[in-house]
Order: C-alpha cells, then sequence, then structure tokens
C-alpha cells in the first residue's frame, strides 16, 4: 500500500466534497496524510479523523496565500518528502494543476491531471481530447502526482475514525514568485461551485439577455449556474460561468443546456456529464446529437414550467 | 525611454478541434496531420505584440519570437505568428522528441528559452486545446525559477516588473512580479488581430530557427518517450455519444423534463 498525501488548501469552516472525495480515494490507495494550508477549524479536524486521516501537516509559513503558487508548491513537495508519500493528490481546479505541475518538478515526478478513478498500482484513468477516448496512464518515477476530477469518487467516512497526528513542515525558500498585491472578494452566489457540481443549468444564445429561467431552475435542483460562450460574450453572465474548450469542462451527474445550439466547443466542457438534457426551439440544434433527452421548444415556457413542477414534487 | 522588451511566445499547433480528433501509434500520441496554431495562443501572441509596440515596435529593438517545439508541422504555427507580427520565429525540432509528456516537454523548451538568452517574459495561452493539462508553462517557470502569472485577463509591464489582474472563481487579484517571469493569459486579455496581406509577405521575408537538442545542449535521453515521467498504457475511444429521446412541447415539456429526472434518479 502506498502513502498517499493530499494538499488541502484554505477549508474554512467545512471541507468541500471534492476534498472528501480526495480523502476518500487516498484511503483506498493507503495510509492518507493530509498537507494542509491555511486554519484548521473544529470541524474540518473531525472531518479529518472521521475520513481516517493518518496525521496533518501544517507548513511553517503563513504568508502562502500571499503568493501565487510557487511557494504553495515547494511546501507540498517538502510535505511528501516529510510523509514518504508515493502518491500525492490534489483537486483538478487550475491552481491545483499548476501546484501539481511545479511539484512534479521539484519531486522528479510524473504528473497526470484530469484523473477519475486510481487502481491500486497506481495506474490513473482520465478521458482526453474532449472525452472522444479514455486512457490509462501511469507514472514511472518514484511519486506520482495525480489531479482527481470532482464527481468521480463516492465520499465515504472510515471504518473508523482515527486520531490524526499532527506535524509542521519547513516551507524552503522560493527564489521568485508573483505576489498578490490586491484581492476583491466577488458576491457569493450560494451555488455550487461549477467545476464540482453534481448539476449544471447552462444558458446559451437563447436565452436573449434573460438568464432568469436558468436561475431559478437552477435553484429548484441545487445546481450550478453555467454558460456558453456567447452568453459569457454578450454580458448576460459572469465570464466564469463559461463552459467550452475556453472556459470550464465539466462532468456533473446532470447537464441540463438551454438555448445552446452546442457547438464543437461547448460541447467539449461538457460532453463527459453522465445525463444531459436539452431544450432548444432550433430542431437542427446538434446539441440533440448528444442528449440523452431533448425538448424542442421555448426555453421561457420550458424551464419555468419545470422549475415549478420540481418545487410541487419537492414540496 | 521604455526599456525594450525580448518576449518569448510559446505556440503549440494542435489538431482543428472542428474535426474528429485521434490517438494514434504505439505510444498513443495526438494524430497533428490536420493542424492548426491553438486558438488560445494567439491571445498572448497578440499580449506581446502590443507591448512591443508600445515601445516601438522591432524599429525600437524589441524581439517577438515565437517559439513552436514539434515535428515538421509545428513550423505553421510559426509561420502563422510571423504573420501576425511576430519578428523572428524558432522551431524546436528532433525526433528524439518524440512523446515527450509535460515534464519532458518543459524541459527542453526551458534549454530554448535559456539558449535564447536575455528573455524578459515568456508568453503562453491559458492551455493547449488538444492536451488541456495546462502544465507546461508552470513547468517551465520551475525549471527556469521564475515567478509565474497564470490567467492574466491585463498585462503591464514597467520598470522591469509586471502587473496583472487575475480573475478567479471567487475573487479578483492584482498580481505583481518582478521580470523576467512567465505569463499565461486568458482569451479575456485582447483581441487577436487577423494577418492581414501586409503581414503575409512580410512574414516571407522573417527567418525562422530551426534548432535541435544538441543545439541547446539537452541529452535526448532526458526526453521524448524514453524521458518521460508518465506514459499512456491504454487508449480507448469512446462510444460517441447517441441521441435519445427527443420531444416537441405541447405545452407540457416541462413536466415530461422533471418526469424524466425523476426516472433517472436525478431529482
Amino acid at each position: 500500500m502506498a502513502k498517499v498525501l493530499v494538499f488541502i488548501d484554505n477549508p474554512g469552516a467545512s471541507l468541500k466534497k471534492s476534498s472528501l472525495e480526495l480523502l476518500t480515494l487516498a484511503r483506498s490507495l493507503g495510509g492518507s496524510t493530509v498537507a494542509l494550508n491555511g486554519d484548521l477549524s473544529d470541524g474540518v479536524a473531525a472531518t479529518f479523523a472521521e475520513y481516517g486521516v493518518e496525521s496533518i501537516l501544517r507548513p511553517s509559513a503563513q504568508d502562502l496565500d500571499d503568493f501565487l503558487v510557487a511557494p504553495k508548491a515547494a511546501y507540498v513537495a517538502a510535505a511528501a518528502e516529510a510523509s514518504g508519500a508515493g502518491i500525492v493528490l490534489l483537486d483538478n481546479s487550475p491552481e491545483g494543476k499548476e501546484i501539481a505541475a511545479r511539484v512534479g518538478i521539484r519531486l522528479n515526478a510524473g504528473v497526470i491531471t484530469d484523473v477519475v478513478a486510481v487502481d491500486p498500482d497506481g495506474t490513473a484513468h482520465k478521458s482526453v481530447l474532449a472525452g472522444s477516448y479514455n486512457t490509462a496512464c501511469k507514472a514511472s518515477t518514484a511519486v506520482s502526482v495525480l489531479t482527481l476530477k470532482a464527481n468521480n469518487v463516492i465520499p465515504e467516512p472510515a471504518s473508523a475514525p482515527t486520531t490524526p497526528e499532527s506535524a509542521t513542515v519547513e516551507v524552503p525558500a522560493v527564489a521568485a514568485a508573483a505576489r498578490i498585491t490586491a484581492r476583491e472578494q466577488k458576491v457569493a452566489s450560494g451555488r455550487p461551485d461549477l467545476t464540482d457540481a453534481r448539476i449544471v443549468v447552462a444558458g446559451g444564445r437563447g436565452m436573449d439577455g434573460d438568464f432568469g429561467p436558468v436561475e431559478e431552475l437552477a435553484d429548484a435542483l441545487g445546481a450550478a449556474v453555467g454558460a456558453s460562450r456567447a452568453a459569457t460574450d454578450a454580458g448576460w453572465i459572469s465570464h466564469d460561468a463559461q463552459v467550452g474548450q475556453t472556459g470550464k469542462t465539466v462532468s456533473p451527474q446532470l447537464y441540463i443546456s438551454a438555448g445552446i445550439s452546442g457547438a464543437i466547443q461547448q460541447k467539449a466542457g461538457m460532453q463527459t456529464s453522465q445525463v444531459i438534457v436539452a431544450v432548444n426551439k432550433d430542431a437542427e440544434s446538434p446539441v440533440f446529437e448528444i442528449a440523452d433527452f431533448g425538448i424542442i421548444g421555448d426555453v421561457f415556457d420550458v424551464l419555468p414550467q419545470a422549475a415549478a413542477e420540481i418545487k410541487k414534487r419537492k414540496g | 525611454m521604455e526599456e525594450t522588451l525580448k518576449i518569448v511566445v510559446l505556440v503549440k499547433h494542435v489538431p482543428d478541434a472542428q474535426f474528429d480528433r485521434h490517438l494514434n501509434g504505439a505510444g498513443n500520441t495526438v494524430d497533428r496531420d490536420e493542424s492548426i496554431l491553438s486558438e488560445l495562443d494567439e491571445y498572448a501572441l497578440e499580449a506581446a505584440l502590443q507591448l512591443a509596440e508600445a515601445r516601438g515596435g522591432s524599429k525600437a529593438g524589441n524581439q517577438v519570437i515565437a517559439l513552436s517545439m514539434g515535428p515538421s508541422g509545428a513550423v505553421n504555427a510559426v509561420k502563422k505568428a510571423l504573420q501576425m507580427g511576430a519578428t523572428e520565429g524558432v522551431h524546436l525540432t528532433d525526433d528524439a522528441l518524440e512523446g515527450s509528456d509535460a515534464a519532458a516537454t518543459s524541459l527542453a523548451l526551458a534549454a530554448a528559452v535559456r539558449h535564447l538568452g536575455g528573455v524578459d517574459l515568456v508568453l503562453t495561452g491559458m492551455a493547449s486545446t488538444d492536451g488541456e493539462t495546462s502544465l507546461v508553462p508552470a513547468q517551465l517557470a520551475e525549471r527556469l525559477g521564475l515567478p509565474q502569472v497564470t490567467f492574466a485577463s491585463t498585462l503591464e509591464v514597467d520598470g522591469g516588473r509586471l502587473t496583472a489582474r487575475r480573475d478567479a472563481d471567487t475573487s479578483s487579484e492584482t498580481v505583481e512580479a518582478p521580470l523576467p517571469a512567465v505569463v499565461s493569459v486568458t482569451d479575456q486579455i485582447n483581441e487577436p488581430r487577423y494577418p492581414n496581406f501586409k503581414g503575409i509577405i512580410a512574414a516571407k521575408r522573417k527567418s525562422i530557427t530551426t534548432l535541435s537538442l544538441a543545439d541547446i545542449g539537452v541529452d535526448p535521453a532526458q526526453v521524448g518517450f524514453a524521458g518521460s515521467w508518465t506514459s499512456v498504457g491504454s487508449a480507448e475511444q469512446r462510444p460517441p455519444r447517441t441521441a435519445g429521446t427527443i420531444i416537441t412541447d405541447e405545452g407540457d415539456a416541462g413536466i415530461k423534463l422533471v418526469d424524466f429526472l425523476a426516472a433517472q434518479k436525478l431529482l
């Protein structure tokens, strides 16, 4: 069994679902150690114990958040060496991948991103070319660095809780790093993160400037809101919501596409979703070629009716 | 007097996403027969051209070097960059590079950037449109010991420092770093120009330097399939998604949608 190091960055008051997925996968592969950055709240400490974490490492430096990734990568690499980890697991966010990239160079370790499953021998499974191929990849190095896509592991606490040990890891000095001089928090939407949401409702050109019906259906389902590039370029919704080749890649259990034609650039961001539902008034839209359930109809009729029906059934 | 800049822009030739893309051969590498300049790299090139032009362009000594690594087809990405306005092109090519993963690619590119010498900025797109791992720029920065700013939606350079804005999901950040630095830019930073007739003619007179591994002092055993730290053991084409049930709204499609979700246990 390999020793596995999981990097958890600033969990706040409770761990995100994607962090629980990392901890569950780590425990299935071997003993898990957490390299934590940021405060350790009582709630998070309890969850670590519940998920069978054997030890918790904390950095000697407190200012890792003031810089872009380089010092975090130095910390994670040092933590991997201190814990003797054979596998380093991170989330698949852009920052997670960037830290993984640098950790790989520091540890002479192969890095595999967008992982959906890991075999006991360390073979990692992922899909490439916008979901058109499934591949099995392996690092030939002593240590593998893997970033895990959200929604591919079912979070499960350990059969018996642990009492994690804790230790401090000395963060090596980094030659040069970009410093964050100002940070402006965006207003929280209260909806799940687009990249790890279980359900995504996305709108496109057909929403004609009004994302109200998309948001209403998303909220009825507890879903994240996504958008095509046409909708974000038109300024109808924030650029962060863009799904597709130049935006985010999502693979939720359910993707509802509303008023999106489904050009190849959009498909690239969502075609590994487990179930796809499409609503579009144009019967010729390419999105219908990949939809499990398609409705040729007006988004302004269908979406509000569905939202009302869901609210009724949920009581 | 503004400082002059020597900017390297990494350009990649990628299979055109408008067509079917395939993995081939023993190492399951991407088939690049029908390749184009990665769309996302055009934003990096445009950002470099704007920085150079604001300082008097090539006449004032600013350099915008398009660097591409890969087999003979990679030179097409360099040519397109020259047509857009890059001052020179560099094509790093060697049979031993075939099958390089991100770590091996970043090793070769780092050696090429050192070989070019005196580089102030390395600019890249936010991701390639084929591998989409986004690892190479971060690994290049780590190997060169340089700061890296990713996902820049604005970029200014003044007095040997850069300032950029990054839009992350939960916050917007202003970031500063000393030069030299590696910066990846998003598709929000600018609107890339199209090569005009004058640019296409001018590109024919610009030189493309071809570099081999020997030229940049890299041992062939460190790159390619042999020098890579990861390998693709198997690759299976996923069956294409097939269309499911398509209905036309007759006034109750919203209800039918919810029935479908309930049947799939998605409510």
